[in-house]
């Protein structure tokens, strides 16, 4: 049996590049889509060399939403699942300051995302199937002073996947809301991460493929994230505008 | 700054780790000078460490290309074997020479000119490499081969990284007809006979013996001859020539934390010999044995170098002459016995011809035993480096962890040589590992 077709938006991120080994390990068909496809050329090369399955790239723009639509109709094929993993975390401080680059950590992690993934969802209803997963964070369950334009975009995308989700509880249609936490990523580093709270790209990659088969909804990817986000989530606000964490 | 060491787990040091994703990103680790290229990190002690900057090259893990008519493939340095072995058995090639671990990487591979079972009928790795890209001091890039660049290409193949940055590579790998070793195990009784029965096998193509060196007298280097083929398809059952490439799924075990020192005492290491021999001696005659077990067998425990404990353990292995190879490997046993400081894994294996600018292998055999790292053992390695230099031997530096620069200088003229070439390449200040300051390399 030939398997489905994965789709993974954000292709050059450390996440997505796990994401899209474990799936073609699995004999998976890859549709890779990145602003600069070029970019990709070498791990294209890899996947096919290491598991002999097809893999397609793709250019495509999050920030150009009119652009969505005639991106769906250059993959080769509807995939079967679309993994979303844009994402853009800029600098805080700029961000207090200069309106139009918070408007682009917005638009990235929230507009963006929430528009490919819900015509994609609209596609795979009309199907009957298919399967969505959108990495978000889980800087996006609070706002806290030092990441909050980052973290308000990513709870959009959150709200976003759970509505999603809601939706099409009676279809075929699935979606899966991944919070990794800390991740050792081009993004975070340099960052004093804890080593105890930081997955590896890898990790992220098996958890998803297992919350998949399992028909999981939000998963965090530690475990040891799920207690500590029940904490920061209750502390009542009178508390929590004082604390610095 | 973090602190590194090797898979011994010792000694460790502080270095400058840093992963780059470019090329660009090497060349300024490399600038800041003192840097080692590391891999996967499974040399033993510190020849990936680097004396000030320690570049990993995990980022540069892409296969680039393969011809299945040649069985050539490109890649880049950090590739691990193992991945190597999953892409391409499944298509009938298998690499033409392997350590005892598939966790390496390919930049590893050509730094220590590995060597496998097949070594005295294939020699090392370095004869199936036909280029390798290297990162010089100054940042450019330079293909070497036995046609451009020679020089570079002979002294970087067992070079220990100390002539660049290996980027990139390609390798020949060989064709097998299935995933499975016809495997021939020999106990025998005591090092003589091991010997003879060595020399005998001189026509398979993989031949290492596990050796009991905790044995005395006329038992005195009791082992097990595992000789092995690739099968080819004619020699598969039925149910397996339909499928020759598959074999079973293994259960990966791991330790998962620290054993307490002293767990693997003289008494508890005696115990597990005897009982690995009396449980080889009855399995012996030929079998069908899949590649991984055969090779690998200690992948399967994955971080085994945790049962010697939070102290870490040291390799110590020596090639020595074939006309002393019978006195002299007596002699290390002899002493390894007296002190009763068992190796848990003590390995021979029986080298062919090698003429290198570096490389370990040499005309004779090679003796491997490890030891947990401590007062004793360190003592016990000491005498058994004097016993080495006493017959003419020389040293690994993929395991080597402790050694000091007098006794690699007076084992092997070559390190002089060696480190002449390094300055007058001006090699010496922009690459240094934590071993090869310490060797005087």
């Amino acid at each position: 049996m030939t398997k489905g077709s994965v789709l993974i938006l954000g292709a050059t991120s450390d996440m997505a590049q796990a994401v899209a080994r474990s799936y073609a390990a699995l004999g998976h068909p890859l549709q890779l889509a990145a602003r600069r496809p070029e970019a990709l050329e070498k791990l294209k090369t890899d996947l096919e060399l290491r598991h002999s399955v097809p893999v397609s790239l793709h250019a495509f723009d999050v920030l150009d939403t009119g652009s969505h639509p005639a991106f769906i109709e250059t993959l080769p094929v509807l995939p079967e699942i679309a993994i979303c993993a844009v994402g853009m975390m800029g600098e805080q401080v700029e961000n207090e300051q200069d309106m139009a680059a918070a408007a682009q950590v917005m638009r990235s992690n929230y507009e963006g995302p929430a528009t490919i993934l819900a015509l994609l969802a609209n596609r795979f209803d009309a199907r009957g199937s298919g399967q969505i997963v959108g990495i978000s964070s889980v800087a996006g369950l609070r706002g806290r002073a030092t990441n909050y334009v980052y973290g308000s975009a990513k709870a959009g995308f959150t709200a976003f996947l759970s509505g999603l989700r809601n939706r099409f509880a009676k279809r075929n249609v699935h979606v899966l809301t991944v919070l990794p936490g800390f991740v050792a990523t081009r993004m975070t580093e340099g960052m004093d991460l804890p080593p105890r709270l930081t997955a590896e790209p890898e990790e992220v990659a098996e958890a998803i493929v297992k919350a998949l088969n399992k028909g999981r909804n939000v998963i965090y990817v530690r475990k040891i994230w799920w207690p500590i986000m029940a904490i920061i989530t209750s502390i009542p606000e009178a508390i929590f505008k004082k604390l610095r964490i | 700054m973090s602190e590194l060491s090797g898979w011994g787990r010792f000694p460790g040091h502080k270095t400058q780790l840093s992963a780059p994703r470019s090329e660009g990103a090497i060349t300024a680790r490399v600038a800041e000078g003192r840097a080692i290229a590391r891999g996967n990190g499974r040399a033993y002690g510190d020849s990936a460490v680097g004396a000030r900057q320690t570049v990993s090259m995990r980022h540069f893990n892409h296969m680039l290309s393969f011809d299945a008519e040649t069985g050539v493939l490109v890649a880049e340095a950090g590739v691990i074997l193992g991945d190597v072995i999953s892409a391409f058995l499944p298509r009938g090639w298998f690499p033409a020479v392997t350590p005892g671990t598939k966790f390496v990487t390919l930049g590893g591979m050509i730094a220590a000119d590995v060597h496998g079972k097949n070594h005295h009928k294939d020699g090392s790795f370095g004869n199936f490499i036909d280029w390798i890209e290297l990162i010089g001091p100054d940042g450019t890039l330079r293909r070497c081969s036995p046609r451009s660049n020679d020089e570079l290409f002979r002294r970087t193949i067992g070079g220990m990284g100390l002539t660049g940055v290996i980027l990139r590579c390609a390798i020949r790998l060989r064709p097998v007809e299935s995933a499975w070793i016809r495997q021939t195990m020999q106990p025998l009784e005591n090092l003589d006979a091991a010997l003879e029965a060595f020399e005998a096998a001189d026509a398979a193509t993989y031949s290492v013996a596990w050796i009991d060196c905790l044995s005395q007298g006329d038992r005195l280097g009791r082992s097990l001859l595992m000789l092995g083929e690739h099968a080819t398809a004619a020699e598969l059952s039925e149910d397996k020539v339909r499928y020759p490439f598959e074999t079973p799924q293994k259960n990966k075990k791991t330790v998962p934390f620290d054993l307490p020192q002293g767990l693997l005492s003289q008494y508890t290491v005696r115990a597990f010999n005897a009982l690995y021999y009396w449980k080889g001696a009855r399995q012996s005659g030929k079998s069908l044995v899949d590649w991984d077990t055969y090779f690998y067998p200690l992948d399967a425990i994955l971080g085994w170098n945790r049962i010697y404990g939070r102290k870490g353990f040291m390799q110590f292995q020596c090639a020595l002459p074939l006309e002393s190879s019978p006195e002299g490997l007596r002699a290390l046993l002899e002493a390894t016995s007296e002190a009763g400081a068992g190796s848990f894994l003590a390995v021979l294996k029986r080298f062919g011809e090698q003429e290198s600018p570096f490389s370990f292998p040499m005309l004779g055999y090679t003796l491997a035993l490890d030891f947990p790292v401590n007062a004793k053992t360190l003592a016990l390695m000491e005498e058994l480096d004097r016993i080495t230099l006493d017959y003419g031997g020389r040293f690994y530096l993929a395991k080597d962890s402790r050694m000091s620069a007098e006794t690699l200088h007076r084992s092997d003229p070559r390190a002089a040589d060696y480190a002449a070439y390094r300055d007058s390449e001006g090699l010496r200040a922009p690459f240094q590992s934590r071993q090869s300051e310490r060797l005087s390399l």
